[in-house]
Formats: C-alpha cells, structure tokens, sequence
C-alpha cells in the first residue's frame, strides 16, 4: 500500500522552478520561411556551444539561453548578416570556447598535426614489423 | 622490440587514467568569463522593467562614476540570496544598475517587495540579447563599471558579503 501512496504523490510533484515566466523567443523554435537561410542558420547553430548545457551544441539544448541564442542566429540570418560574422561576434564576448568549429590557434596545433603523426607511426611500424621479399 | 619500447602502452594506459582520476577528484571549471572585460560597454537600450523605474542603456553606464551592473532575474533562486549584499554596498554609497532577464513586471515587483530594492534603473531583456552582448552566461551576476562605461570586472554567481571590501576597493580603484 505504502509504495503505491509514494507512487501517487509523485504525480502531485511539480518540477523545480529553474525557468523564467516568458514564452520562448519567436525565432528559437521555429524555422526561417527560406529553406537556404534556414539550412545556413542550421549549420551555424549546429557547431555554437550553449553556455547552459556545455556538451550540446545550441541547436540540440533545451535552455533558455540556447532558446535566445537560436532566435538571435535566425534573426541576424534573416537580416542578410554572414554565419562567419555572427560566429565573430559571439567569439567576442565568449572567446572561441563558444564555436565547436577547431581554428588554426596554436592551442589546436596537435588536433591538425595528430592524424599526420599516426600515419607516420603506422608508417614505421610496417616497415620494420612486415618483411617483403623472399625470406634471407 | 627493445625493453622500453614494450613499456610505452602501459605507460600511456597509466597516464590516461591517472588523468581521468584527477578530473574526477578536481572538476574543471564550468564557468565562462566574459571577453567583454577591460572593453566598452556595447551600445544597447532597454525599455524599463517596472513601472516606477527608467530602464537602462549604455549611455546611462558612462556618467563620469563608477557603478555596478547586476544582471538577474525574479525566477533565479540565487538572487536571493546576493540581495542583502547588494542591498548593504547600496547602503554604502555605490550605485547600482540592473537588467532583468526574461521577467515581467508582476513578477519583478514582488521580487523587490520581498527581498529589497538597490537598484537606480531596470532594463527589461526580454530575450536576453543584452545578457549576450555583455558576454554573460547566467544570472546573477555582476559587473564593476568605470566612469567612461568600461568593464572592469566581472563577478560569475552569487556575490557574497566577503565580497563587499574587494567590490568597494575595485570601485574606488577605477574611479
């Protein structure tokens, strides 16, 4: 009987208030009427970090500020502004840490270098672990 | 393959998982601070947030004094808690400015209501366009303002009353 009572009072439960008392923003779950703009919106928003949820990207959160910050992409979008501008501009205020996009900074260098290094490892590793030839 | 060579995965294995244990004893640091630093203030202008009060723009940060800038919100449970810090550097001559994000006007008034009033204006940042344009990542938090509507310093969460000497230093100091 007891588990069933804590089991019906979990029903009265109500979540915790972490959210604001306004709707979403106009843009934030809504595409943009022109498919091309929409799919540069897409793109952009699929490689911006939401500052909320830091493992997702804006476009998969459910924050708010994911929320505020998709409507901010479409609209800039809309107004003819480039991805790359708007990717700047919030580089600006957050550091590069917002794009998920790798730059050419130093911090990256291994990122670009490490496929190169693997290939030249495997590379010695053939050499010297597989003989050709006919066996001396 | 020579002795050292063999040893080269083991040692790799160890330090992969000596890494993941220090992690996991020291998080890393989530908190974003804004590039927006040691910049001007961006242009911006939001309408008044209650009815008794002017909202804010940028030009209103750069009179000549110094001042602080608290982004928070009616619906954000640690401003709570900063509130009778903020109320005491109010009572201590600093001037404080605030934007609200995401709120209404019902919801703002009973919030001052209950846990005091500090501020001299409230933005309304509906859509938290001003809360990225400051580079900042959540509420509360503040920032120190010169008297040219330079950002000087950031503070990320709730402040403190250990808080209060450094924000009344950091205030004179840019004076």
């Amino acid at each position: 009987m007891k588990p069933l009572a804590f089991a019906l009072a979990l029903l009265a439960a109500q979540p915790l208030l972490a959210d604001s008392n306004l709707p979403p923003a106009y843009w934030s779950n809504r595409q943009l009427p022109d498919p091309k703009q929409e799919a540069q919106a897409q793109t952009l928003m699929a490689e911006l970090r939401c500052l909320v949820c830091q493992g997702q990207s804006i476009a998969d959160s459910d924050a708010e500020l994911a929320g505020d910050m998709r409507d901010l992409v479409r609209r800039r979008i809309a107004a003819g502004e480039k991805p790359s501008a708007i990717r700047g501009w919030l580089v600006q205020r957050y550091g590069s840490w917002i794009s998920y996009k790798p730059t050419g900074e130093p911090a990256a260098w291994p990122l670009w270098l490490a496929p190169l290094a693997l290939l030249l490892a495997g590379a010695w590793l053939v050499r010297h672990r597989i003989s050709f030839g006919p066996k001396r | 393959m020579s002795r050292g060579l063999r040893l080269i995965p083991i040692i790799l294995l160890l330090w992969f998982v000596i890494g993941l244990a220090w992690r996991l004893v020291k998080p890393g640091d989530t908190a974003i601070p804004s590039q927006m630093v040691e910049r001007q203030v961006p242009r911006f202008q939001l309408p008044a947030a209650i009815g008794n009060k002017p909202g804010l723009a940028s030009a209103d940060l750069a009179t000549g004094q110094p001042r602080l800038l608290n982004i928070f919100a009616s619906w954000c449970v640690p401003c709570i808690g900063e509130a009778p810090v903020l109320r005491e550097l109010q009572r201590r001559g600093v001037r404080i400015d605030a934007i609200a994000v995401r709120d209404t006007p019902g919801a703002l008034n009973a919030f001052l209501a209950r846990n005091g009033d500090p501020y001299e204006r409230i933005g309304a940042d509906r859509q938290s366009e001003v809360q990225i344009a400051l580079g900042s990542s959540g509420v509360p938090e503040t920032f120190v303002i010169d008297g040219k509507g330079v950002i000087r310093r950031q503070y990320i969460g709730p402040l403190n009353a250990s808080n209060i000497p450094g924000v009344l230093g950091e205030l004179e100091q840019v004076r």
